[in-house]
């Protein structure tokens, strides 16, 4: 019996933000019936998967998961007890809007076994939260919190964003002081990422919006990591930080390059040496479902080479970096020998340390974290 | 005593402007002599060659043997060699007219003369060849045939009269052409019986025969079994194949006075075979070789080096085997310290550099890197030593050089009235100096400029044609060195010179071409964890600069499940993008970066 992660995919929303290019629309609320009918086939479907693994996580991401209704939920939940063995202790995380919460949605959830909640908050600022194109205000965020406290929950994370348009140093600086204030035990801190095909997108293009000078935005990551290091909080990867016993442990799957199962329409899956998805299109996806047919649409097999490339470079995006002992249990060959040169080059650079047991980005290392992971990958 | 045979051979060329017609009337004479039907015919077929077909030109000789029953009923030898057309190759030109007793003359019967025109007439005239004109294109609105005629009379002092009116395009009257062949080209004269004189006028190599030799026999008789011997080595052979082209290779017994053919003798290595070089009989040789024809020298050169990957030798090779076709090409081993072990190689113009280029990478399957073209400065040391430079990097120090000369032309450019004065705009711009300005006729002038070479080599050709709407025609020879105030720029990058960056630029275009150079590195080179100065400089004086940021940032933020195969990929294409890269010093710098500058084209 194995163990993997499983991921379901909500791709509704009330309205797209300005950055965001997942597999989310809007407007399309009337097709989420049959489109969970078509996720519990789906889960039927994968009765092999399913059969022979045991489920160590539970992620609902999106689009806005918490669109969906408490009992919908739960329909979900249901099925993926019935047809799944799920660990006890099983992490359950949703990820939720605060403009979508109420106190009568949150109750469900939790009743359903959902035991971890991300809230995408982004910033605290209200004029912020309009360039982005939030549904809420930071208001919103306050009450959903207290009320998801008073039903429970206590495994929380936040999303927050920096190095975006029209952001000040001190409007990230409260922002923290902010949430931190709020003992959220889990703090996702990202840097904006402008995405082609976005308003984001086109607005940079066409300078309707300016981003920040590149030194400021590695100031803001940098202050970010210092001020939460302070707050106790462990910075455990390039974006994440948690305080002891918090770190999200579905996301560490990927970065520890381990299996996982993803359901919906546009989901990633990583199982038997093969990565595959599933097609983007919501009513495409319900159409093959509904039809018995399997919805997976790019299928590529991971070669050796392949596996060793991506372990290296997504465990090295955790902080402590790569473990020795563990890489040479699973590959039976060292790092050093496989990347010696690398390992060399960019240690002189200031970019990687090492030490018997592990190897690791340096701060700059994090910094130009691409140039290394680049070279990681083998031909 | 020419046999009855020999005297019904007729051997001509057909000699144009660019796109007058020349390749579609020799496409037209070869259907209507019926060496492969109509339905076989692919337009310009004489053309074999990819390139040519993409752009339209000939490159390459070629020779084609017609047989033409003529209206007096006998049977006639039309021997065809075509001609590349374009003001590089007047020395092709002037090889395959060597073969011949004719020339076919072509005019556009709405263009008229052009410049190039008149140059081609020269030549045929220089080897004391029958010009007869033929007005092409008459099926066109603008044609104005009687008009042409008059002007071919009054400016080449040619009886036109006769000419055959026709258009090639549509086949209309090709038959004139023929009959205008039969009786104005003479026979050719030469005694089969004398000692053998053959003309090399072309060779190919073939991996089989190896090198053929294209002939024209001028005395006596050529076949197979006979020995013979290249006067210009004394290197004898055994001739294993005479034959005569017939679109494909047809063996005959022989090839006599007057013929023009080729022939197969085991020869192995293309320097035994030498353009302009006459075969003889080894057991009966002749006394005299025939004249030697004038040799050209390159106008313009380039360096070409391996790219990543390539291998010296191979390019070597290719260039040997291209040089057995195209005697005009020149090349010798130089080495750059950006680029490693090269050739510096020597064209007759910018065409003929860009076509070679593409041979290589075509023909021979090569990976190149180019550098600029660049030509011959004449420079005398303090010393009184006089040397002669292509490559920047062997410019003596300044201190040493005494005087610095640069090759000039006689440009002759013919244009329309309305574009005289964007054309001396344009000349003025490179440099140019007015001699002359002749009205060939109430719409025509005809402008002769004194130009640096340097200033026609690199786009002066297009940006003629794109001032002028494509009616001007551009014609140039080179007249001699003349002094300069030139100047070596040299770029340095992180404070290293890259000497396959430098250039010998004259000093009023010193600046503008340095600082081009420094903002074109500056886009092309990737940021590296450390500030990179970008300079040019000459001597010690640094005159532009840029600055390529420090890379501070390349840290991706997110990184789940769906992302991972996407950005790996993304990954994988920016690690494909750093192969092509040359080291200088610490700085990586793409392949892309020193072609994009090396090319300049603005």
């Amino acid at each position: 019996m194995g163990t993997i992660a499983l991921y379901i995919h909500i791709p509704f929303c009330q309205k797209k933000c300005n950055y965001c290019d997942f597999n989310s629309y809007s407007g399309k609320q009337h097709l989420i019936r049959d489109y969970i009918e078509a996720l519990k086939k789906e889960i039927r479907m994968n009765k092999n998967v399913l059969d022979s693994n045991k489920i160590s996580t539970i992620f609902f991401g999106g689009g806005t998961p918490s669109i969906l209704e408490g009992d919908q939920i739960v329909i979900i939940m249901d099925t993926i007890t019935k047809y799944c063995d799920i660990e006890e202790n099983a992490e359950v995380s949703i990820e939720a809007n605060p403009g979508t919460l109420s106190h009568d949605k949150l109750a469900k959830y939790y009743d359903s076994g959902i035991n971890r909640l991300s809230i995408g908050l982004q910033a605290c600022q209200n004029d912020l939260l309009k360039t982005l194109g939030r549904i809420h205000s930071f208001e919103d965020y306050l009450e959903n919190l207290k009320e998801a406290r008073e039903i429970g929950f206590s495994n929380i994370n936040t999303d927050l964003m920096f190095s975006l348009p029209g952001q000040s140093k001190e409007d990230l600086e409260e922002c923290l002081e902010r949430v931190v204030s709020l003992n959220i035990p889990h703090i996702s801190a990202y840097s904006l990422i402008i995405e082609e095909g976005t308003l984001f997108g086109d607005w940079v293009d066409n300078k309707t919006i300016i981003l920040p000078d590149e030194e400021i935005q590695l100031e803001m990551y940098h202050s970010t990591i210092r001020y939460l290091k302070e707050k106790n909080y462990i910075h455990y990867e390039i974006s994440n930080f948690a305080k002891p016993g918090f770190q999200c442990r579905h996301n560490m799957t990927y970065w520890h390059n381990e299996p996982y199962l993803g359901l919906g329409a546009g989901s990633h899956s990583y199982l038997n040496k093969k990565r595959f998805n599933n097609v983007n299109d919501i009513e495409k996806y319900i159409y093959l479902v509904k039809n018995e047919r399997t919805p997976v649409e790019n299928e590529i097999d991971v070669s050796d080479k392949d596996e060793i490339g991506e372990t290296m470079f997504l465990g090295l995006r955790l902080i402590e970096g790569i473990s020795v002992k563990k890489f040479i249990e699973r590959f039976n060959a060292s790092p050093f020998e496989i990347y010696r040169e690398q390992i060399e080059k960019f240690s002189a650079q200031g970019l990687l340390e090492y030490d018997k047991a592990n190897i690791r980005l340096t701060q700059r290392g994090i910094d130009l974290s691409n140039v290394v992971f680049r070279e990681m990958l083998l031909d | 005593m020419p046999g009855d045979r020999q005297k019904r051979i007729r051997n001509f060329s057909i000699i144009a402007h660019i796109d007058h017609g020349k390749s579609t009337l020799a496409d037209r004479l070869i259907e209507y002599t019926g060496i492969i039907s109509q339905r076989e015919m692919q337009n310009q077929v004489l053309d074999n060659m990819d390139l040519e077909k993409e752009r339209g030109i000939t490159i390459k000789l070629q020779t084609v043997r017609l047989v033409y029953r003529a209206g007096d009923g006998e049977e006639y030898y039309l021997n065809l060699i075509d001609t590349p057309g374009h003001v590089d190759f007047t020395y092709e030109v002037s090889r395959s007219l060597a073969a011949c007793e004719g020339a076919i003359l072509i005019v556009d019967a709405s263009q008229g003369i052009e410049a190039q025109t008149l140059a081609n007439v020269y030549l045929a005239l220089e080897q004391d060849l029958e010009i007869i004109p033929v007005i092409n294109k008459i099926d066109l609105p603008s044609a104005r045939p009687d008009e042409i005629k008059r002007e071919i009379e009054d400016i080449i002092g040619l009886d036109a009269s006769e000419a055959p009116l026709i258009s090639a395009k549509e086949g209309l009257n090709i038959e004139d052409v023929l009959e205008y062949i039969v009786r104005k080209v003479p026979p050719p004269a030469g005694d089969e019986n004398a000692p053998l004189k053959a003309l090399i006028f072309d060779s190919f190599y073939d991996s089989y025969r190896g090198v053929i030799a294209y002939i024209r026999v001028m005395e006596g008789k050529i076949e197979k079994g006979m020995k013979i011997k290249m006067m210009a080595t004394g290197k004898k052979f055994e001739v294993i194949e005479t034959g005569v082209f017939s679109l494909d290779p047809i063996q005959v017994d022989y090839l006599k006075a007057g013929d023009v053919g080729y022939v197969a003798a085991s020869i192995k290595d293309v320097r035994h075979c030498r353009v302009g070089d006459t075969i003889t009989d080894a057991s009966n040789p002749t006394s005299e070789p025939l004249p030697g024809y004038r040799k050209v020298n390159p106008m313009v050169y380039c360096g070409i080096y391996p790219a990543e990957g390539e291998k010296y030798e191979d390019i070597r090779d290719a260039l040997e085997k291209l040089q057995v076709n195209d005697a005009a090409l020149i090349f010798e081993p130089e080495t750059s310290v950006a680029l490693g072990f090269g050739f510096r190689c020597g064209f007759l113009g910018l065409l003929h550099m860009e076509i070679v280029q593409e041979r290589l990478e075509r023909e021979f399957d090569l990976d190149l890197i180019t550098t600029a073209p660049s030509v011959i400065y004449k420079i005398t040391k303090t010393d009184g030593e006089v040397l002669m430079i292509q490559n920047p990097a062997n410019l003596p120090p300044q201190q040493e050089v005494s005087i610095m000369e640069e090759p000039i032309v006689e440009a002759t450019i013919m244009v329309p009235n309305i574009y005289v004065g964007a054309v001396m705009e344009l000349c003025q711009e490179r440099r140019g100096e007015m001699k002359d300005m002749q009205y060939i006729d109430e719409n025509r002038v005809n402008l002769h400029y004194e130009m640096p070479l340097n200033e026609v080599i690199y786009d002066f050709f297009d940006a003629l044609k794109s001032r002028t709407r494509g009616y001007g025609s551009l014609d140039y020879e080179f007249i001699g060195y003349r002094q300069s105030n030139l100047v070596k720029l040299d770029i340095l990058i992180n404070g290293e010179q890259v000497d396959a960056l430098s250039f010998i630029v004259h000093n009023s275009k010193a600046y503008a071409r340095g600082k081009a150079i420094c903002e074109r590195l500056k886009d092309e080179i990737p940021r590296h964890q450390f500030a990179i100065p970008i300079q040019a400089a000459i001597g010690n004086k640094i005159i532009s600069r840029e600055t390529i940021r420090a890379l501070r940032k390349d840290v991706l933020a997110k990184c789940y499940g769906g992302d991972i195969t996407r950005k790996k990929k993304l990954l994988e294409k920016q690690k494909e993008g750093k192969k092509r890269m040359r080291q200088v010093g610490s700085v990586e710098v793409p392949q892309k970066a020193f072609m994009s500058v090396l090319k300049l084209d603005d």
